[in-house]
């Protein structure tokens, strides 16, 4: 039994490479152009603000920073003379911002930890649901609800405190308006940035490794024992860096501030006076009525505000990143 | 041989002991509290609700110590203080809400919704006038930042999930740094770089420039979560089917995360349908109805509500507080809408 051999037919030697198809090659390019987005977005921002606000920045020099008075107008020899310092309403941006982190963050943590540990699952899904919804509130309302609602409450407050500490500095006032303060406006803020240290608090509570937490309930910690010996110590860097989060937003917020604060362009640490701003709501407030010195002027105020915003969400992240990383 | 079975217990549950004392605490909570408030001062309901609260704190820790100890007492104290934090913070939503709601309600008719403000002022009673002209112009905004924004943020968040390139590190970097920016200080970048130096001037466009600033990280972020929620085994089949990455991304990986894709791009639009500050400097204002993005102020949602509270007087707060309750409810829908396809990314 003899069988054909079989004509043998050796195709020709695949071509085996690792180079990408030319549709590969498009795809990457394109996906890798638009990923540099932000950055020319982030860069575009500094370069102009920087190219508008440079002629303020080069009259004043340092003192943009340090000085605290903030007009111009033109003398009888009809030359226009300008000075330009933000320094007040930085001290108002740190002290707003101060006030609402002392509010915020106990809160916040309270909140976050009955959510992780105590909270029943169903409370815990509408809590948290609240809390994201929050967060998606305008902030214009904010400001409306703290002028209309908070305001009225807040007033009372302020006299309590300045009844009680008004020998301290910083509770006394030198005429006793409490409006509109620095101290209604940092509420505001506090109730606007719990959301963000709330849900940042809660994932790193809830990054905790378990075997620590397990082996703190055997050795017979009660559950307060336990959060106060495991997750505290763990999360306290991330508690540390979603309180920075929260302070770059407040750093920034415009319209809320605006709404509720008396805006008035003095260095003022009383909180509870009816005199305040930052440096945003000072943006807003100048920049219907600012000429074209002014104006470079607000833009430089904008490109200091932007830095500092970026230097402390940098902090901010570069923490909470460490934190959520340490547990996994 | 007889078997005894092993009744349930639950020896954690209150015993009508427990019931008792808990009763007894409320009832002399609530007993001090009125007195405390008859005879001082302090006046309202919060301080109704604080003294009460702190009052009962003591009354049950004192029951707690004769039954646990001052272990029990701290572990008790923690869970009523956590529950008071969470309870404040609710306490501060219900308010916001309620607030909105009651007071928004009276300004809301029907001319509200058809109407411009073309043939009325802000200070005109009740009735004359609508926000017709300001919902058109949100709408535009939100229709030109999602264009803009869409590609953008999907395209980096692929590039962060899918090429994972040497810069990853950086640009996720960048986007944090990017979410961060405040929205005044976009604004005021949309009108140096542009209307200080081109003839455009302002306009729901530029806006939507504006807007899409703040709109980018957040698209990023959650559609790289998604991305990454997309197991690697889909990936590792459609290569192995001999597909180039390209169609492997097109036809599998992007489909499998197109619900999460689409709650990227709503909460997106959650971020900035509320934004008022960059508006200020690139939409301006205007009455009446303009359907070109590109040419003519326009109006918008939170500048009318912006509007009517700087206005001042009780007719123009008032159309305030019923934009911002429109404005509430259009957020509240996105936020919903968000909420269901995320759900419907999560059961894939």
């Amino acid at each position: 039994m003899s069988v054909d051999a079989p004509t043998k037919v050796i195709p020709p030697a695949r071509e085996i490479t690792t180079k990408p198809r030319v549709s590969d090659q498009i795809f990457r390019g394109i996906v890798s152009t638009f990923s540099f987005s932000a950055l020319v977005i982030l860069a575009l921002i500094a370069l102009f603000l920087f190219i508008q606000g440079f002629s303020a920045l080069k009259a004043q020099g340092f003192n943009f920073i340090t000085s605290f008075e903030w007009n111009v107008f033109v003398d009888e020899s009809g030359k226009e003379v300008a000075s330009f310092g933000l320094q007040a309403m930085l001290v108002g941006t740190v002290v707003i911002s101060i006030i609402a982190l002392i509010i915020a963050v106990p809160l916040a943590v309270l909140t976050a930890l009955y959510l992780t540990f105590y909270a029943p699952t169903r409370i815990k899904n509408i809590l948290v649901t609240v809390i994201d919804l929050m967060a998606a509130f305008p902030s214009i309302l904010y400001g409306l609800w703290g002028y209309f609602v908070l305001m009225p409450m807040a007033i009372y407050w302020a006299q309590l405190v300045n009844k009680w500490l008004g020998w301290i500095y910083i509770f006394d006032v030198p005429e006793p308006i409490f409006s509109r303060s620095p101290f209604i406006a940092g509420i505001v803020l506090s109730v606007m940035i719990i959301p963000i240290v709330t849900s940042v608090s809660r994932e790193v509570f809830s990054q905790t490794p378990l075997e620590r937490v397990q082996a703190a309930y055997a050795l017979g910690a009660t559950k307060w024992g336990m959060i106060r010996a495991v997750v505290l110590p763990f999360g306290a860097n991330g508690v540390v860096g979603g309180s920075m989060l929260g302070l770059g937003r407040a750093f920034g917020e415009t319209v809320a501030v605006f709404s509720v604060l008396n805006i008035v362009y003095r260095t003022n640490f009383q909180v509870l006076y009816t005199q305040g701003g930052n440096v945003a709501s000072h943006i807003i407030q100048r920049f219907g009525e600012a000429g074209a010195t002014e104006m470079s002027a607000l833009i430089a105020a904008g490109l200091v505000l932007f830095l500092l915003t970026l230097i402390v969400n940098f902090f901010a992240n570069a923490v909470v990143t460490k934190t959520v990383k340490s547990g996994r | 041989m007889s078997t005894s079975t092993v009744k349930p217990t639950k020896p954690w549950a209150a015993t009508p002991r427990d019931r008792a004392m808990m009763a007894t605490s409320v009832g002399l909570a609530a007993l001090s509290t009125f007195l405390i408030v008859a005879g001082t001062p302090l006046k309202g309901k919060l301080a109704y609700f604080f003294v009460f609260f702190i009052a009962w704190l003591a009354i049950d820790s004192f029951f707690v110590f004769s039954k646990a100890g001052i272990k029990g007492v701290r572990n008790g104290l923690a869970e009523k203080l956590t529950f008071l934090g969470a309870l404040i913070v609710m306490m501060a939503v219900a308010s916001i809400l309620w607030s909105v709601i009651s007071r928004g309600m009276a300004g809301l008719n029907f001319a509200y919704f058809t109407e411009t403000m073309r043939n009325a002022s802000i200070f005109d009673p009740i009735g004359m006038g609508g926000i017709a002209h300001a919902i058109v112009g949100t709408l535009l905004l939100i229709a030109i930042s999602i264009i803009i924004s869409v590609p953008m943020g999907i395209l980096t968040a692929l590039y962060l999930t899918e090429i994972k390139g040497k810069a990853s590190k950086f640009i996720e970097f960048l986007i944090q740094a990017m979410a961060g920016v405040p929205s005044v200080v976009a604004g005021l970048f949309i009108y140096a770089a542009i209307i200080l130096n081109t003839p455009l001037r302002p306009s729901a466009f530029l806006g939507g420039l504006a807007l899409t600033i703040l709109m980018v990280p957040t698209v990023t972020r959650t559609a790289q979560e998604v991305l990454n929620l997309v197991p690697q085994d889909l990936r590792e089949a459609g290569l192995a089917m001999g597909a180039t990455q390209w169609k492997t991304v097109a036809l599998v990986v992007v489909p499998a995360a197109r619900s999460g894709l689409i709650t990227a791009v709503i909460l997106g639009v959650a971020r900035i349908a509320g934004e008022t500050a960059p508006l200020l400097f690139t939409v301006g204002t205007f009455d009446a109805f303009n359907f070109n993005p590109f040419v003519g102020q326009n109006s918008a949602l939170p500048v009318i509500v912006w509007g009517g509270l700087n206005g001042g007087a009780a007719e123009s707060i008032q159309r305030a507080w019923s934009a911002i309750l429109v404005l509430l409810i259009v957020v509240l829908i996105i936020f919903t809408a968000a909420r269901i396809f995320s759900k419907r990314a999560m059961k894939k």
